[in-house]
């Protein structure tokens, strides 16, 4: 039997693509986490304006800006693709709900990533957009000066509490994604797998908090 | 022990099924769970009631024939233990339990709790085999076996398959159940020859019978009564990886991923 | 009377096979596509037979009753696979193996048979290898043995306690190479109802579909039975639910003789039975009494008090205990073949001195063992067992001895068959449990997954094809003859008669009652009153069934207490016949044990004289006694003597 050609891609392969860019967004995070700490330096964002004048000039961040938004693109156009084949097997469902054990935050990966899809819509029209001029900025802010608009922005405290609430929400994303992702890339080993369990973890926690800890500080400290 | 059911009733395919409450009492505890649905059966037989429909065989845990979803859990609440080895004593006396049919889209329900499994098969019948004919084999002797290798082979080759493993995943992914299989056969030098083959043909089976993609919450390797590791699914996709990445001669399988 | 010859070829035992295989007519590759084969049953000796079949490029139709062919019950099978491969150097070879074979049938089969199953056997070995199948193997990368049943070679191969799966799901997977490449149809959830003979040979089946209630008919050049054992007469069996003696006692019916139907055998180590409700019983694998020791107590005081629950096994002093296979059996010892072993624990238990809640019970106790290997040495050889033990009987066996007691497990007897594993009915085989022809009057552990797999991968498709090169003239045969009709109109007749008989007690009600009267009178040992008494006691069950049953739900849906009544129904009519059989054999031998005939210190006494014979019966009719034709059993390489196990 030959059952093969029946999709372009494969179950298997549609994973792999979307752990692909999800590794690649790790990365990402990791580097907009660095420049945002410079946040917490106390030079009323001289480092931090420097940082972020570099990343929005240079040419191969240019590059690495566009191949960023083909990551996030793959990563939800895959994401979405799965979660609909996958609620379309089961087209009668329990009446009991499961029980299973299953570790806490797995099932809810495509629910967190929606509020993370959501933040993220609003970062964009936050900074972005006013960036690239597609929103005007508020009055009194120049385009380029995010040290400023993110002093206004943390200065208010709803938007402090939404953006607190989904890097809590996008922690519980990152927990289950870097070990999800060497199990779709097949890596799998007895003795490492644990330590990428905890990596996984541990990068989960250093990212959440590392960025709620920037209106925490602008809102315990000013 | 005495309990109420709840068990999904439906007379047959086309049938829209319902829950339907039963009284069961005079249960003793050392009776296994399908001998306390006997006992039911034999109530409603002595009613003039059709009596509750659900596969069994072997009863001894190994044909994986039973499967029923009771309180939310493939087998019940005892872990690595298929239906027909789980025991009243695992109730309470008293309890409602839930008994439901394993439920996916690739497995249709026949009547009241028993599904047809055939995709199972179908998957099989795709690759999970070793290509040779019943003459002119080497003696046993000349391929030998790191026993580590064996061992895991083993653990992969324990699948009955049963289909806990679709019915516990939140999208009714049989990886587990196919990873098994991918994983006994790769692990064997017998079984590499035709590795690249068999894991994408296999695939293909899978995704063409309409199954769920897994999204790693290793439900499956909870529920799984033969405890089987999703280590296995990981190497279902390094051996898929890297077939479609890098076999040269595999043409007849075509280009998509 | 019929006379009875095996036909194996006329020439010394060791090179009959060969001279067999040099003379064996061939079909060739454009007629091998024309001939239709049905092969009922899809256990391993049904499913490797539809593989191999299916490779020659034959048109096999395979039946299963269960959903898919990989849950037929030799999965069950937990303890190894015996092959004379002497792997281990320990002196074993081909004769050996047949001759241990032969012994441990306590003579009474067919030495050509035997032979040629022990000089396939090493091959099985390789096929399974071969497919996949994961054995236990050495640090060295090559296979494991152990030695099994108190064989004094290590040749048994084995996968864990899984043997059987192992072996079921390698034979599955050819059968699904096989499927893919359209060589094998598959019919699964079909039970096999009738034999169509159509001018003095099989041409076919009729089915019932058992999910839309269908009576279908299949033809074929010929009709191959891997059906397995009717052990499930006894209600209360190892086998699974579903096994069933259907298919063969329609065989019989049509004409096939069914041989030494009172062959049965009982396995040593099974859980005790706990309840009125009881299902089934469990088999843990003979393989614990290599390391385990059974005993009961020494005095009836304790076992009466252990019976009670007011002293523990462990609290019984070492002085106490008897070991009574070792005291009866110092060669032995715990390691006496399975009838031996049997009746003794019966004995005891009935003397008085059983323990459990029901006094059906001895201890296997693993005390010493782990004294002298560790815990973790016996975990790792019985672990899984030790597990399901404590599964199901909720004590921890590490700490206390298990309870075992004996259960019905095998049948040797089964449709008569000569060289070719051909019944009396031309075109009509049986291949595995299902005949009758290795085994003799007991089986040797880890011999009954060898059957299977040599009959259906190595002997099946040579004979088969000695038999179909005379068919490939014949066109396929038409579902619409005459024979097709009456055999059809035969299946439906029955069905509306069970239906109709609206009785009061459910058809387990009958199969319980059956299996009570088997037990009692037809078991572990027999006499002639007790026999006597059960043949009128199936007679009156019979007639009771008939009036008696209710079968709720309609016939052309999914009805598993129509599918059980129609096997009950059957059962009822092979008890009778079993009765019958154990009722003229004025012997004990192997699995037979009649009181009246054994030794002044209770051992089975055979008769050589008068009953070297396979005694095969024939169907005269509903209302006519059957008729026993004997095929005599010629020891030409062997000597008979009296099996001492002291």
């Amino acid at each position: 039997m030959d059952t093969t050609g029946q999709r372009t891609f494969s179950s298997i392969a549609s994973k792999v693509l979307m752990a692909l860019a999800g590794v690649f967004l790790l990365v990402f995070l990791a580097v907009h986490l660095g420049i945002n700490m410079l946040l917490l330096v106390d030079d009323g964002g001289k480092s931090f304006s420097a940082a972020a004048g570099f990343m929005s000039s240079y040419p191969v961040i240019r590059v690495f800006e566009l191949a960023l938004f083909g990551g996030f693109a793959l990563h939800i156009v895959f994401g979405v693709i799965v979660s609909i084949r996958n609620r379309q097997s089961r087209p009668i469902r329990y009446q009991h709900r499961s029980i299973t054990e299953t570790s806490p935050f797995s099932k809810y990966m495509l629910h967190s990533g929606v509020v993370v899809f959501i933040f993220l819509v609003l970062h964009f029209i936050d900074f972005y957009f006013i960036k690239i001029g597609i929103v005007a900025p508020p009055t009194g802010i120049e385009r380029h000066d995010f040290y400023s608009r993110a002093v206004v922005l943390f200065s208010d405290n709803t938007y402090s509490a939404i953006y607190l609430v989904s890097f809590v929400v996008l922690g519980f994303h990152l927990n289950h994604a870097l070990q999800a992702a060497t199990q779709t890339l097949g890596l799998n080993h007895p003795r490492y797998t644990p330590l990428i369990n905890a990596a996984s973890a541990l990068y989960a926690m250093i990212i959440a908090g590392g960025f709620m800890a920037i209106p925490l500080r602008f809102t315990l400290f000013n | 022990m005495k309990f109420t059911l709840k068990i999904w009733r439906q007379k047959n395919a086309d049938d829209k099924g319902r829950m339907v409450s039963y009284k069961v009492d005079d249960i003793s505890p050392d009776s296994s769970f399908l001998e306390m649905l006997d006992q039911l059966n034999q109530q409603l037989i002595a009613k003039g009631e059709d009596p509750v429909s659900f596969d069994h065989d072997c009863r001894e845990g190994i044909c994986g024939a039973c499967g029923l979803y009771i309180n939310g859990r493939p087998h019940g609440p005892l872990k690595g233990t298929t239906t027909c080895q789980l025991h009243m004593r695992a109730f309470r006396s008293g309890e409602t339990i839930c008994v439901e049919p394993w439920r996916s889209g690739a497995f249709p329900v026949v009547k009241d709790l028993i599904v047809d499994r055939s995709a199972l098969d179908k998957i099989i019948q795709a690759g999970g085999y070793i290509s040779i004919n019943s003459g002119g084999l080497p003696d046993a002797n000349t391929i030998p076996v790191p026993k580590h290798d064996a061992d895991d082979a083993f653990d992969a080759a324990a699948c009955i398959g049963c289909g806990a493993c679709v019915a516990a995943c939140s999208n009714a992914s049989p990886m587990l159940f196919v990873g098994a299989k991918v994983s006994h056969l790769a692990l064997l030098p017998q079984g590499r020859i035709e590795a690249t083959r068999r894991v994408q043909q296999m695939v293909a089976a899978m995704d063409a019978l309409g199954f769920g993609n897994c999204s790693n919450t290793y439900a499956c390797q909870a529920e799984c009564p033969k405890e089987i590791s999703i280590a296995n699914i990981a190497r279902m996709n390094r051996e898929f990886l890297t077939a479609k990445l890098f076999a040269e001669k595999e043409k007849n399988i075509g280009f998509t991923l | 009377m019929i006379k009875l010859n095996a036909n194996a070829p006329g020439v010394p035992l060791a090179d009959q096979w060969d001279a067999y295989k040099a003379g064996c007519k061939l079909v060739s590759p454009n007629n091998k596509r024309k001939l239709d084969i049905i092969v009922v049953g899809t256990g391993l000796a049904g499913a490797s037979a539809a593989a191999t079949l299916g490779q020659l490029g034959y048109n096999v139709k395979s039946f299963c009753y269960q959903d898919t062919p990989r849950r037929a019950h030799s999965i069950a099978a937990q303890g190894g696979i015996n092959a004379a491969k002497n792997y281990q150097n320990d002196g074993d070879n081909v004769f050996r193996l047949f001759y241990d074979t032969i012994k441990g049938g306590d003579y009474r089969s067919r030495e050509s048979n035997v032979y040629r199953l022990a000089s396939i056997s090493p091959e099985i070995i390789d096929i399974c290898v071969a497919q996949g199948v994961p054995f236990a193997r050495e640090y060295g990368g090559l296979l494991a043995n152990r030695s099994f049943g108190g064989a004094q070679v290590s040749r048994t191969f084995y996968a864990r306690g899984q043997t059987g799966q192992q072996l079921l799901i390698g034979a599955y997977s050819a059968m699904s190479r096989q499927i893919a490449a359209g060589t094998v149809q598959l019919y699964s959830r079909r039970d096999v109802l009738d034999i169509v003979v159509v001018d003095g040979k099989a041409r076919g089946i009729i089915a019932r579909n058992l999910v839309t209630g269908e009576i279908e008919r299949h033809s074929a050049h010929a009709v191959v039975l891997a059906t397995g054992g009717y052990g499930n007469i006894f209600y209360l069996s190892t086998n699974a639910m579903g096994s069933n003696a259907t298919p063969a006692w329609s065989a019989y019916k049509k004409g096939a003789l069914f041989a030494n139907p009172c062959f049965t055998q009982i396995h040593p180590t099974c859980i005790p039975v706990h309840g009125e409700f009881q299902s089934k019983l469990t088999l843990m694998s003979e393989s614990l009494r290599n390391d385990g020791r059974i005993w009961v107590p020494k005095e009836k005081s304790d076992a009466e008090l252990i019976r009670q629950k007011k002293l523990r096994p462990e609290q019984i002093h070492e002085s106490k205990r008897d070991y009574y296979l070792e005291r009866r059996y110092p060669a032995f010892g715990n390691l006496v073949p399975r009838d031996v072993a049997s009746r003794a624990a019966k004995e005891r238990c009935d003397a008085g001195f059983g323990v459990g809640s029901t006094g059906l019970a001895v201890y296997l106790d693993f005390g010493d063992a782990i004294e002298r290997l560790g815990r973790a040495e016996i975990s790792a050889r019985y672990g899984n067992l030790f597990q399901m033990y404590q599964r199901i009987v909720d004590d921890n066996p590490y700490r206390t001895p298990m309870m075992i007691y004996p259960a019905v497990h095998y049948t040797m007897g089964g449709l008569w068959v000569d060289y070719e594993l051909m019944t009396t009915v031309p075109g009509l085989y049986s291949i595995g449990e299902c005949n009758f022809s290795d085994h003799g009057a007991n089986r040797l552990g880890a011999s009954a997954l060898m059957q299977g797999l040599a009959d259906g991968y190595f002997v099946l498709p040579y004979t088969i094809s000695g038999y179909l090169s005379h068919e490939i003239n014949t066109p396929p045969i038409p579902t619409t003859l005459p024979e097709f009709h009456l055999a059809a109109r035969d299946v439906t007749d029955r069905l509306d008669r069970l239906k109709k008989s609206n009785g009061k007690e459910s058809v387990d009600h009958f199969h319980r009652k059956l299996g009570k009267i088997m037990w009692e009178y037809c078991g572990m040992s027999r006499n002639e009153a007790g026999l006597t008494k059960a043949l009128g006691l199936i007679e009156e069950l019979k007639a009771e069934f008939a009036s008696g049953v209710n079968i709720p739900g309609g016939l052309k849906e999914y009805n598993p207490e129509l599918e059980k009544a129609w096997r009950v129904e059957d059962f009822i009519e092979l008890g009778d016949l079993m009765v019958r059989d154990a009722l003229h054999r004025k012997e004990s031998c192997g699995g037979h044990f009649r009181e009246e005939y054994q030794t002044p210190d209770h051992e089975a006494l055979r008769n050589d004289d008068e009953f070297a014979y396979v005694a095969a019966w024939e169907h005269k009719g509903r209302n006519d006694e059957p008729e026993m034709h004997r095929e005599e059993l010629r020891f030409e390489t062997v000597t008979p003597s009296q099996r001492s196990y002291k």
